[in-house]
C-alpha cells in the first residue's frame, strides 16, 4: 500500500508533493481537502474561485498536467506529483514561453470585455487554455459546446468565445 | 463531508484487498460524483480507497473489439482515434454528457456507478429510500418531471443519469469485475438494475467487486447510429431522454437494431422485443413509431412527468430516423437533424 | 446637447471611447480579490446548518457531537445565541420593504425552508464543514403555504408602501366597460416561474477584529453603506467602530442589495469570541433567501380594428413572505408604455412560507413587461398588425400614469434601427409561415422599459503633487464597469492621461453613495465625480493663475481647457502650465474635494424618465421534439449617453442573456408539501451555459437627455426586460402555439397543442 492515511476519524494528514504555478511545494495535508480548498485557503491562491462547490460552475477550473478539471471535485491528496496551474500562474505559464506580462488569453479578455464580475473569469480563462491544449475545437460552434461547462451569470459568453478565438487564430496559447 | 481515511493501492489486488476488509470503504477514482456525494453527506464512506494509481489506463484491441481499462478518463475514450473511427456512438454519447472539465477527470468505471441525479436523493432533509431505505420517496407526488417512467416501483423513481452508459448498452458492451472470488464478466444490460424493493443497489455489482474494464464488442455500427440527446438546456445538462440507436442496414431492410434509452429508468433502458421487431423491417417512420409504441407500451406517467412518454415515443423515432440516414447527432451543431 | 465633462474646457478624450475595463489585469489575474477572499492571523471559518423544514418550530437542537469535534471553536443556535439588538427597526436596512425583516437564530421558530438554525465555527473551513453535518435538529412541522397559485385567492394591497416603489396608479376612464364594448379583445394569464440570482460568487462575509476592537468587513454587498449601517444598528456599535469594504462583487444582480443573514452571522460570531470569522454560503443555500417570485398576471386588451388600444387591465399577485411586504413595480409599466384611455392597473400581494423575494435585475418590470409585451403581441394577431406597427399605433408620448411628458424617448428610432438590422421586414407574418430544414423559424419582438433614476450621492478626488488622481465613493462595481466610466469621467475633466487616475469603491470611508442598484450608479456616482473634478479644476487653475508669471494670469476659467496634465489657454496650448508644476510651484501637497450630486428636483418635477429598448429574436423550434434553441437577438437601446460602449454593451449583453434564461431555462421548482426548492444547484436550476447563446447585436439609438449632466440614463437593467416576451413570441411565431408560461421548455412546446 503507498500510502495509508491510518484510522478513520483521526484528522492524520498526509504529505504531498505539489508543482503549483511552476514552483515545487511539499505540503501536509487532510485527506478530506480538495485541491480547491487546498489552494484558497492554505495557499493564498485565491484566484481559483468556489462558485458551486459540485462541478456544476466551472469557477474553479485549474489546468492538472496542462488538463482542465474541476478543482472542487479532486482531493489534493490525489493530485500527489502533478503540476497544477491556477489563473495566478497563467502570466508565468506565457513568460516561460518567451512572452511579456499576461497570457495572450488574459489580454483577449480585456480586450473583448470577456467578463463582468470577473468571479468565473479565472475558471473561464484555465479552461480556454485546456480548450487549446485539447485542440478539439475550431468553429464558434465547437468554441461554444467546449466552454459550456463555465457558467458565466453576467452573460459575458459571446465576448468570451470572441477572446478565444481571436487568441486562437493568434495561433493558438501554445 | 465526513472524515474518512485514506489508502492508495497500486494493483488492483491490493484495492480489492483494501475494500473487503472495509464495508463502509469506497474507490475513489475521478472522484467527480463521489465528492459531490460526500459533500451532501449523501455518501460518508469511512475509507477512501484511491484507485488512480492501478495499471488500468489503456485501451487495447481484442478479439476484433477493444478492452477499455476501468480508469480511461471519458475525455480519452470521446477522443481516441480508434474509438471515434470504430465506435462513433460511443464517443457521440460521452461527448453529449457532462462538461469537458468533468470529462477530463471522471473514469470509465466510475461512469458506470455515478448515482442518479434525483433531488431527494441529494437532499439529506427529505426522505428517499435510496439514500436511506424505508423513509420512503420524496419524488412520489413531488417534483418529477426528470424521473423515470419505465420500470419504477413504487419505493423509487429514480433514473439512471449516464450518457455513456446509454451507448453501452446499445453496443452490447461488457463490464469486467474482479473481486474476492475472481474475476467475472457481466454484460452492460445486467449491470444496473430496477430499483425494485431495494432501491439502495444500483447495480449488480457484489459487496467487494470492482471495475477493471470496459469491454467493446466487435460490431461497431459505424455508419447507421445517433446519440440523440433532449434536456433543459443545450449543454451541460442530464438528459430528460435520450436515444442511443444503431442499425446494419441491407439497403433498406434493417438486418441489426440496437436501441437504448436514457434518462427514463434506473438503467439504460432496451427491449429486446423493440429491437426485433425492427429486425427485417424496412427502415421507414412506420416500423420506427412501431417500435417506440412497443416500448413505451407500459410506461407509466409520475404526476409532473408525463411528456417525457411523448417524447420519449418522438425521440425514438427520431433516433431511428438519425441512425437510417447515416445523419447522427453532432454534440456540438444544436441544429438536430 | 453635447455633453461638456469640464465646462472649463474639457474634451471628451475618454468618455463614449470603448476603454477597456480599468478593473481587468486585476480580474484576470486572479488578483482581484472578493469578499470571502480576506484573510486574517485569527481567522475562524463559520458553516451555516440550514432548515429542513419550511414551517414550524425547533423542538430540540443537538450540537453536543459537532462541539466535541477537535477544532470546533462554537456552536452557535437559538439557545446560546448572543444577544443582539432588540429593535426590530434596527435589522431594517436601507432597500428593506415594510414588515420585520429575518433574524437569524432569533428563535426556535421556522418561517421558511432553508433557514439557518446554527452556525458552526471551526478554526479551518473542513472541521466547521464535518462538525455542521453532526448538528441534530428535531422540529414540530406545521404544513406551509408555498404556491402562489393556489394563495392568490388571499391577496391583499400592502398596507405599507415599500420606498421608491411606485404602487399603481388610479384608474382612468372606464377599462372593465371599454373592454366589454371593444371590437376586439385579447385576455390571458401569464406566469412565470420563481426565479434565483445565482450570481457566481456565493455570498460570503469575512469579518476581521481589529487589535483596538474594531471590526472590518468585507461583505458581499452591492453598497457597503447598507451593511456598515446595519451592523452599526444590530450590534449596537458606534459607526467609527465599523469599516466595511467590497472592492469586487462576483455578481448581485439584486441579491447584494441587502445585508444577507451570513453577513449577520459571521459579526455575531467574530463578536462573540472575539476573533475574525468568515461565513461563506454553500450554492444550496443561495436558494434559502431573496428570489425572484413568481406574480400571476391577468391581462385584458381591448383595441378598435385598427388596433388602437381602447382598454388596458393588467392585474398582478404576487409572492412574499410571512414576514415581510416587499413590492416591485409590475403593472405600472403596462400605462407607461401604451397610450390608452382606459386603463386598470392592479397590484396585490400574497403571503407564503419562503423567504422575503428581493429585487432581481429589473425588478418588476422583468414580470410585468413579459405579460403585457405577450398580450400586445397576441393583438397584433388578433388586428392583423404587424408588432411593431401595433406599438407604434400605440405608442405613450407621455407618462400617462402621472400625466406628464418624457425627459426623452427614442423609442420610435431603436424600433428602426433594431428592426432594420434584424431585417424584420422580410418576416412572413403568419404563424408557422418560415422554416428552415426539419426546425420552424420564429421572429418575434417586444419592447423593454426601465425607470431612469439618480440617487444623491458624494465623490471625493483628490489630486497629489505628482499629478495623480484619486477618486471614488462608497457604491460597488457590481461587473457594471463603474471602476472604468468613473476613471474616464475623472480623467477628461482634469484631461489626465487613464494611468493617472485611480478609482476607488466600495468602502466605508470613502464618500457617501448608496447601493449600487435600479441603474442609478452612472447617473449618480458619475455626476458626483465630475463635480469633484470640476471643483479640483478651478482650485488648481486659481492656484495657477496666481503663480509668478503665470500664462493664465489674466485668463478666465470658461477660456482654459485641461489637456494632457496640463492646463491651456483654449486654442492657445502655447500658453499653459502642467498640472505638476503648479503643485509644485504653490507648494502644494494634494487638492482636495467632494462633490455632490442629486436628482435635479425641477427636471423630475415636470418629466418622467424612462430607458427604452426594442427587441427582435429569432428561435429555431424542432417541434416534434420541442426543443427551442434562440438563434439571434438584436436589442436596441434608448438610454441617454452611452459613456463607454465596451462596458455599456456588455451590460445589455448579460441582460439578454439573463432574459434567454428567463425565456427558456430558468425555474426554481417547489415542492409545495414540504416548501421547500428542490432543484437547489447549479446542474439542476438551469442559468444559460455557452451553448444556449448565440451572438447577440447591441444597436444603441442617440438620445439626448437632461436629468443629468453626464446625459446617462443607465443600462444595468434594460438590457433583460422584454427579452422573454420577444422570445415568446418568437415561439408563437414559429408555431403558432402561445405559451403563457415561461420557462418556456420542452415539456410546454409538446404539450401546447
Amino acid at each position: 500500500m503507498l500510502i495509508d492515511s491510518g484510522s478513520p476519524g483521526a484528522a492524520g494528514t498526509i504529505g504531498i508533493s505539489l508543482t503549483i504555478n511552476g514552483e515545487r511545494r511539499e505540503i501536509q495535508v487532510a485527506p478530506w481537502t480538495t485541491l480547491l480548498d487546498l489552494l484558497r485557503e492554505r495557499l493564498d491562491l485565491t484566484g481559483t474561485k468556489k462558485g458551486c462547490d459540485h462541478g456544476q460552475c466551472g469557477a474553479c477550473t485549474v489546468l492538472v498536467n496542462g488538463t482542465r478539471i474541476n478543482s472542487c471535485l479532486s482531493l489534493a491528496v490525489m493530485q500527489d506529483g502533478a503540476e497544477i496551474t491556477t489563473v495566478e500562474g497563467l502570466a508565468s505559464l506565457a513568460a516561460r514561453e518567451g512572452k511579456n506580462s499576461l497570457h495572450p488569453i488574459q489580454e483577449a479578455f480585456v480586450e473583448h470585455d470577456a467578463f463582468q464580475c470577473g468571479y468565473c473569469t479565472p475558471g473561464q480563462l484555465c479552461s480556454s487554455v485546456g480548450l487549446m491544449n485539447e485542440g478539439h475545437a475550431h468553429s464558434r460552434e465547437e468554441i461554444r459546446e467546449a466552454m459550456s461547462g463555465n457558467i458565466c451569470r453576467c452573460g459575458a459568453y459571446t465576448n468570451i468565445v470572441d477572446a478565444i478565438e481571436d487568441v486562437m487564430q493568434q495561433g493558438g496559447a501554445r | 463531508m465526513n472524515r474518512f481515511d485514506y489508502v492508495r493501492p497500486n494493483t488492483v489486488a491490493e484495492a480489492v484487498q483494501a475494500l473487503g476488509a472495509d464495508p463502509q470503504a469506497r474507490f475513489i477514482a475521478g472522484g467527480t460524483n463521489l465528492i459531490d456525494l460526500m459533500k451532501y453527506d449523501v455518501e460518508r464512506p469511512g475509507r477512501l480507497i484511491d484507485i488512480t494509481r492501478l495499471p488500468l489506463r489503456d485501451i487495447t484491441e481484442q478479439d476484433g473489439g477493444y478492452r477499455i481499462g476501468a480508469l480511461v478518463t471519458n475525455a480519452t475514450v470521446a477522443y481516441d482515434a480508434r474509438i471515434k473511427e470504430r465506435y462513433p456512438l460511443l464517443s457521440s454519447a460521452i461527448l453529449a454528457g457532462a462538461s469537458a472539465q468533468l470529462r477530463n477527470a471522471a473514469s470509465t468505471g466510475g461512469n458506470l456507478l455515478q448515482r442518479t441525479r434525483c433531488y431527494y436523493f441529494y437532499d439529506t432533509a427529505t426522505p428517499c429510500n435510496k439514500r436511506e431505505p424505508g423513509t420512503g420517496c420524496g419524488a412520489i407526488g413531488g417534483v418529477n418531471r426528470i424521473h423515470a417512467i419505465l420500470g419504477a416501483s413504487e419505493h423509487c423513481i429514480a433514473t439512471h443519469p449516464s450518457d455513456m452508459a446509454v451507448a453501452l448498452a446499445a453496443l452490447e458492451a461488457v463490464v469486467q469485475v474482479s473481486g474476492p472470488n475472481g474475476d467475472r464478466s457481466i454484460p452492460l444490460s445486467e449491470f444496473h438494475r430496477l430499483p425494485g424493493d431495494d432501491p439502495a443497489k444500483d447495480t449488480n455489482l457484489a459487496p467487494g467487486e470492482i471495475i477493471v474494464a470496459v469491454d467493446l464488442p466487435a460490431k461497431q455500427f459505424k455508419t447507421n447510429y445517433t446519440y440523440l440527446k433532449l434536456r433543459d438546456r443545450l449543454s451541460y445538462a442530464f438528459a430528460l431522454v435520450s436515444v442511443a440507436a444503431a442499425l446494419e442496414l441491407d439497403g433498406e431492410t434493417i438486418r441489426t437494431a440496437r436501441l437504448a434509452l436514457g434518462g427514463v429508468a434506473h438503467k439504460p433502458w432496451r427491449n429486446p422485443e423493440a429491437e426485433a421487431l425492427l429486425q427485417g423491417k424496412p427502415a421507414t417512420r412506420e416500423t420506427f413509431q412501431a417500435a417506440a409504441d412497443l416500448i413505451l407500451r407500459e410506461a407509466k406517467p409520475q404526476s409532473t412527468n408525463g411528456f417525457k412518454i411523448e417524447l420519449a415515443r418522438r425521440a425514438i423515432v427520431r433516433g431511428l430516423e438519425q441512425a437510417a440516414a447515416g445523419t447522427p447527432q453532432s454534440q456540438s451543431d444544436k441544429r438536430i437533424q | 446637447m453635447t455633453v461638456q465633462f469640464s465646462p472649463a474646457a474639457g474634451r471628451d478624450r475618454f468618455v463614449g471611447q470603448a476603454i477597456s475595463r480599468v478593473d481587468g489585469p486585476a480580474k484576470v489575474t486572479g488578483l482581484a480579490k472578493y469578499a470571502g477572499e480576506f484573510a486574517a492571523p485569527d481567522l475562524a471559518y463559520g458553516v451555516v446548518v440550514s432548515s429542513a423544514i419550511a414551517k414550524g418550530r425547533i423542538a430540540r437542537i443537538d450540537s453536543g457531537a459537532a462541539e466535541a469535534v477537535p477544532g470546533v471553536v462554537k456552536v452557535i443556535t437559538h439557545e446560546n445565541r448572543p444577544a443582539t439588538s432588540q429593535k426590530p427597526e434596527d435589522y431594517q436596512d436601507a432597500v428593506a420593504p415594510p414588515g420585520a425583516p429575518f433574524q437569524a437564530l432569533a428563535s426556535d421558530r421556522i418561517v421558511f425552508s432553508g433557514q439557518p438554525v446554527a452556525l458552526v465555527v471551526a478554526e479551518d473551513f473542513e472541521t466547521a464543514r464535518y462538525a455542521a453535518s453532526l448538528v441534530r435538529v428535531e422540529y414540530e412541522t406545521a404544513a406551509p403555504l408555498t404556491d402562489v397559485a393556489a394563495q392568490a385567492g388571499e391577496s391583499y394591497d400592502p398596507p405599507m408602501k415599500r420606498a421608491g416603489i411606485k404602487p399603481p396608479p388610479e384608474p382612468w376612464g372606464d377599462a372593465a366597460g371599454a373592454f366589454d364594448g371593444a371590437d376586439i379583445r385579447v385576455n390571458g394569464q401569464y406566469r412565470m416561474a420563481d426565479e434565483h440570482h445565482n450570481p457566481m460568487e456565493p455570498h460570503a462575509s469575512t469579518v476581521v477584529v481589529e487589535k483596538d476592537g474594531s471590526y472590518t468587513v468585507y461583505d458581499k454587498i452591492q453598497g457597503v453603506s447598507n451593511t456598515h449601517d446595519y451592523i452599526a444598528g444590530a450590534f449596537g456599535l458606534k459607526p467609527e467602530q465599523v469599516r466595511v469594504l467590497n472592492p469586487y462583487l462576483g455578481g448581485g444582480f439584486g441579491s447584494g442589495l441587502r445585508p444577507q443573514y451570513q453577513l449577520f452571522l459571521a459579526m455575531l460570531a467574530a463578536k462573540d469570541l472575539g476573533r475574525s470569522v468568515r461565513v461563506t454560503l454553500t450554492r444550496d443555500q443561495m436558494w434559502s433567501f431573496t428570489y425572484r417570485s413568481e406574480a400571476i398576471q391577468t391581462i385584458s386588451l381591448g383595441a378598435d380594428r385598427s388596433g388602437k388600444l381602447t382598454a388596458l387591465k393588467h392585474d398582478a399577485v404576487q409572492g412574499t413572505s410571512t414576514y415581510e411586504d416587499y413590492q416591485e413595480v409590475v403593472v405600472n409599466w403596462s400605462g407607461v408604455l401604451y397610450d390608452c384611455d382606459n386603463v386598470a392597473l392592479t397590484y396585490s400581494l400574497t403571503k407564503l412560507d419562503t423567504p422575503t423575494p428581493g429585487d432581481m435585475r429589473a425588478p418588476g418590470a422583468v414580470t410585468g413587461v413579459y405579460a403585457i409585451e405577450t398580450a400586445m403581441d397576441e393583438l397584433a394577431y388578433a388586428s392583423g398588425q404587424d408588432p411593431v406597427q401595433l406599438r407604434l399605433k400605440n405608442y405613450s408620448e407621455g407618462d400617462q400614469t402621472e400625466d406628464k411628458p418624457f425627459g426623452s424617448k427614442e423609442l420610435r428610432e431603436a424600433f428602426r434601427q433594431g428592426s432594420e438590422a434584424f431585417g424584420w421586414a422580410s418576416r412572413k407574418p403568419e404563424p408557422r409561415s418560415m422554416r428552415e430544414g426539419r426546425e420552424l423559424v420564429g421572429w418575434g419582438m417586444a419592447t423593454g422599459i426601465w425607470e431612469s433614476m439618480m440617487m444623491q450621492s458624494s465623490a471625493r478626488a483628490v489630486l497629489g503633487a505628482d499629478g495623480r488622481l484619486e477618486v471614488g465613493n462608497q457604491t460597488g462595481d457590481i461587473g457594471t464597469g463603474t471602476y472604468t466610466i468613473l476613471t474616464q469621467i475623472a480623467a477628461d475633466t482634469l484631461g489626465l492621461p487613464l494611468d493617472h487616475v485611480t478609482t476607488k469603491l466600495g468602502d466605508t470611508t470613502l464618500a457617501q453613495a448608496p447601493v449600487a442598484g435600479g441603474s442609478w450608479t452612472a447617473a449618480s456616482s458619475g455626476t458626483a465625480v465630475m463635480k469633484a473634478c470640476r471643483d479640483l479644476a478651478e482650485q488648481v487653475f486659481r492656484l495657477a493663475r496666481g503663480m509668478d508669471n503665470s500664462p493664465l494670469a489674466n485668463v478666465d476659467f470658461e477660456r482654459v481647457v485641461f489637456t494632457n496634465g496640463r492646463i491651456e489657454v483654449s486654442g492657445d496650448p502655447s500658453k499653459g502650465v502642467a498640472l505638476t508644476d503648479v503643485m509644485r510651484a504653490t507648494g502644494t501637497d494634494k487638492l482636495e474635494a467632494t462633490g455632490e450630486a442629486a436628482p435635479d428636483k425641477d427636471f423630475e418635477e415636470k418629466y418622467n424618465a424612462y430607458t427604452h429598448s426594442a427587441i427582435f429574436a429569432e428561435v429555431k423550434i424542432d417541434e416534434e421534439l420541442g426543443v427551442v434553441r434562440c438563434t439571434r437577438v438584436v436589442s436596441a437601446i434608448a438610454a441617454g449617453k452611452v459613456l463607454n460602449p465596451k462596458t455599456a454593451r456588455s451590460q445589455i449583453l448579460g441582460g439578454v442573456v439573463m432574459g434567454i434564461g428567463s425565456a427558456l431555462h430558468e425555474e426554481s421548482m417547489l415542492d409545495h408539501r414540504i416548501g421547500r426548492f428542490m432543484n437547489h444547484n447549479l446542474g439542476e436550476y438551469h442559468v444559460p451555459v455557452h451553448a444556449d447563446i448565440p451572438d447577440i447585436d447591441v444597436i444603441f439609438v442617440d438620445e439626448e437627455d437632461k436629468a443629468n449632466p453626464l446625459g446617462v440614463k443607465g443600462l444595468g437593467e434594460i438590457g433583460i426586460v422584454g427579452v422573454a416576451a420577444a422570445i415568446a413570441n418568437a415561439v408563437f411565431h414559429a408555431t403558432g402555439k402561445r405559451i403563457r408560461h415561461l420557462p418556456i421548455t420542452i415539456d410546454k412546446i409538446l404539450g401546447a397543442d
